[in-house]
């Protein structure tokens, strides 16, 4: 179907939590945009019906922080496969971090991700561009030019920036240019090669722990810069109930700071590691249920604006080795949905809360307003999945080539039907997998 | 959700319940603990015949897996391996050499392909073990001779196995183990099996940088200071201190620890008059105790040494039986 075609979805739950929209109201696409919402405009003849009975139609899903793998390690997954699987989980923008290889920190790699992803034209990627040179931590990058190459964030990936003040100015400078920065809230000598929550479960096993500290004293700090330079502060992926905490406090104070948080951190504890599985290996790591409840509420009233799927595929290999030796991470993108939807389920938060820690609330986080909302003359960048329809994860059927999830085996609730980029249905749920 | 970790199958048994794996005291519980102890008092007996060997393991090829270096470990279960009949391979891989994931699989399985029944295996990253038993064939079974922090069950059942020789029934006994209880796979051991035991109280003793955190939640009583801590034990167990300890902030110098956490005979006053000392060996002379204690009376290191040898009998014997009968069918002993 072209750009050119025109495109109704009709009967369904129309949820647009930008605009405060939540009731049963068609949506009209032409020419990749939205032309209306509710009643068609007079004399309009879509070439295309979507019938929605049932389901809940809203914007895309703006994902945060997921690792295509490509530039470096086109083995292990491409920007083609991954935006497939991105397609497949409603998720129709979506953030990667700069640990490419080579790394984002030139307009040119940054460039080369973004006309690769538009050649495929499954979902919008938008490269973090490298907060320091090499992400060294040594020396910032050309910010300016990396911005005009299409970076709307600067990152560090998943590496603390050690060296205080190389923070500090990164900071000011980035603020120069209206950059947000995310960070990966860790103190690298605190973590000390720990690789679980330091608790439990560390002390039974015998595995190193990471204390709460790790994270807590890298979000002091880092609030400590916002507040001293005025710059917009991003915690990527928080895992402590105290963090939560500081980050409330400092919103209340004015400080410009966010965070996200990874749906598995939602849904999954430190007691799911088990036996050493490994693919409960993640950065930060699975916590006690007490910090779930507390990131769960964080979501549920704001304080954390973004639920992100810190999607990380991996070649099986990476997972086989004792648990210290693995690679941390899930193949999270096909998984996004049900585990946030577990949040309405369990009356944590109203369905519209839920999409908009997916939609708007990272779409504002990225400075792209324009993203995660449907508006009329917007871009029709549209997810509409049903609630209720239950599946049971076979990881060989995953779109990702990652296939290491802790999630295999089980029944999740939420099935995205149709996702629409720029009108363009760029995923329609296959009828042999109901 | 994932599924919560103690539905998922017993790794270390097979369907009938029996021994098949031998990789952590966790979740076994007293009455095979006791099968393992009453099963080395029957080879302890070996040592002292003429001929040294039972032929219960004959045929069987078993293979010492040491990605880590160790000498009495590996040569007490050599010795065990050979007198039940066993043959032996000896493999000294070091971890530098060899890059982790697929190389440690592929080892696996180039032993496997040439009918390696049993693997002993010492690896430096917690749950190597069981990552080897979960991806072992089904005919063959793995026992953990050290893995990172995590475990060394059969280091802890030699230390049970003395404790009993010497003291009976554990339900009376006040055991304390003092030292490094934080990085100690030793220490993790010898806790689950006295609690498993029945032990009557299970203490652990040392500063606060080397006890992990919730160690309560495994049934211990925590001491800081070591001459509360032995008071009235039956048993104490010293544990090794690794040189590089002093390095990352641990502690401030031997000299230190010892004066704060140094066994000596006027120390052991306070213990049980009967009390017997344990250390899992080798000893740092004038660090963790001084060569009064570990010469003394009251030492039952070098018996720890001998012991070791019954019970790794008892170990490999018990899986390797249980082998012989999943693969037969049938009844060996």
């Amino acid at each position: 179907m072209a750009d050119g075609d025109s495109l109704s979805i009709r009967h369904g739950r129309l949820i647009d939590p930008a605009n405060g929209i939540d009731g049963l109201l068609d949506l009209h696409i032409a020419d990749g945009r939205i032309l209306a919402v509710g009643a068609a405009p007079p004399g309009f003849t879509p070439d295309q019906v979507l019938e929605a009975r049932g389901q809940v139609v809203c914007p895309g899903f703006v994902d945060l922080c997921a690792r295509l793998r490509e530039p470096g390690s086109e083995q292990t997954a491409t920007i083609a496969s991954e935006t497939r699987a991105a397609a497949a989980s409603g998720v129709t923008a979506l953030c990667c971090p700069p640990d490419t290889q080579p790394l984002i920190d030139t307009p040119a790699v940054a460039q080369l991700i973004r006309q690769t992803a538009q050649r495929h034209g499954l979902a919008r990627v938008l490269p973090a561009a490298a907060l320091t040179q090499g992400l060294a931590g040594t020396q910032i990058s050309e910010m300016a030019a990396l911005k005009r190459a299409g970076c709307p964030v600067m990152s560090h990936a998943d590496r603390p920036v050690v060296n205080t003040l190389v923070l500090r100015r990164a900071l000011e400078y980035a603020a120069t240019f209206d950059l947000t920065v995310f960070l990966h809230p860790e103190d690298p000598y605190l973590r000390a090669g720990g690789c679980v929550h330091e608790g439990r479960i560390s002390t039974r096993l015998g595995l190193p722990g990471i204390p709460e500290a790790a994270e807590t004293v890298a979000v002091a700090r880092d609030l400590a810069l916002a507040e001293q330079t005025g710059a917009r502060v991003h915690f990527r992926g928080l895992s402590t109930a105290r963090a939560t905490e500081m980050l409330r406090e400092a919103q209340e104070r004015g400080i410009a700071a966010t965070a996200d948080v990874s749906a598995a951190q939602l849904v999954l504890t430190e007691d799911d590691v088990g036996r050493f599985d490994s693919n409960c290996h993640l950065i930060p790591p699975l916590r006690t249920a007490r910090d779930r409840a507390a990131l769960r509420a964080a979501v549920a009233n704001g304080v954390i604006g973004a639920i992100c799927s810190d999607h990380q595929p991996h070649e099986a290999d990476a997972k086989l080795a004792p648990f210290p030796a693995t690679a941390p991470g899930i193949s999270a993108l096909e998984t996004l949905l049900p585990l946030a939807l577990r949040l309405v389920d369990e009356d944590v938060a109203a369905l519209p809360v839920v999409i908009a820690r997916l939609t708007e609330g990272p779409a504002q986080i990225l400075g792209k307003p324009l993203l995660g909302r449907l508006d009329e003359g917007h871009s029709a960048d549209i997810c509409v999945f049903d609630p209720e329809a239950c599946w049971t994860l076979d990881p060989t059927r995953l779109v990702s080539r990652g296939r290491n999830t802790p999630f295999a085996g089980q029944v999740l609730k939420g099935q995205v039907t149709w996702t629409l980029l720029a009108g363009r249905v760029v995923y329609s749920r296959p009828l042999d997998n109901p | 959700m994932a599924a919560p970790p103690m539905t998922r199958p017993d790794l270390q048994r097979d369907a009938q319940g029996r021994l098949k794996h031998f990789l952590t005291i966790d979740g076994l519980g007293g009455e095979i603990l006791t099968e393992i102890l009453d099963r080395a008092e029957g080879f302890a007996g070996v040592a002292r015949q003429a001929v040294k060997k039972v032929p219960l393991c004959r045929g069987k090829i078993i293979a010492n897996l040491f990605f880590e270096n160790s000498t009495r470990t590996r040569t007490t279960f050599e010795l065990a391996a050979k007198r039940l009949s066993a043959d032996v391979l000896n493999l000294n891989i070091s971890t530098s050499s060899t890059a982790k994931g697929e190389t440690l699989l592929d080892t696996l399985r180039n032993l496997e392909a040439m009918h390696v029944d049993m693997f002993v295996v010492r690896h430096g990253d917690s749950g190597a073990a069981h990552f080897f038993a979960e991806h072992a064939a089904p005919h063959v079974s793995v026992v953990n001779a050290g893995d990172g922090r995590h475990s060394h069950p059969t280091q802890g059942m030699l230390d049970m196995f003395t404790i009993r020789r010497h003291k009976g029934d554990f339900g009376a006994l006040t055991v304390a183990i003092v030292g490094d209880i934080l990085h100690s796979r030793v220490a993790r051991s010898q806790i689950l099996a006295l609690t498993a035991l029945g032990a009557g109280e299970v203490r652990v003793i040392g500063p606060r940088t080397l006890i992990p955190t919730r160690v309560e939640e495994l049934g211990v009583r925590v001491f800081h200071s070591l001459r509360e801590g032995v008071r009235d034990a039956d048993v104490v167990i010293m544990l090794r201190l690794q040189r590089e300890r002093m390095d990352g902030a641990l502690l401030p110098s031997e000299r230190e620890y010892f004066q704060l956490y140094g066994l000596t005979e006027r120390l052991l006053e306070t213990a049980k008059p009967d009390a017997i000392v344990l250390h899992p060996g080798p000893i740092n002379r004038g660090v963790e105790m001084d060569s009064q204690v570990a010469d003394g009376p009251r030492s039952v290191i070098l018996e720890q040494v001998s012991n070791g040898i019954a019970v790794r009998m008892a170990v490999m014997s018990l899986c390797l039986g249980t082998q012989s009968q999943r693969a037969q069918g049938d009844e060996d002993g």
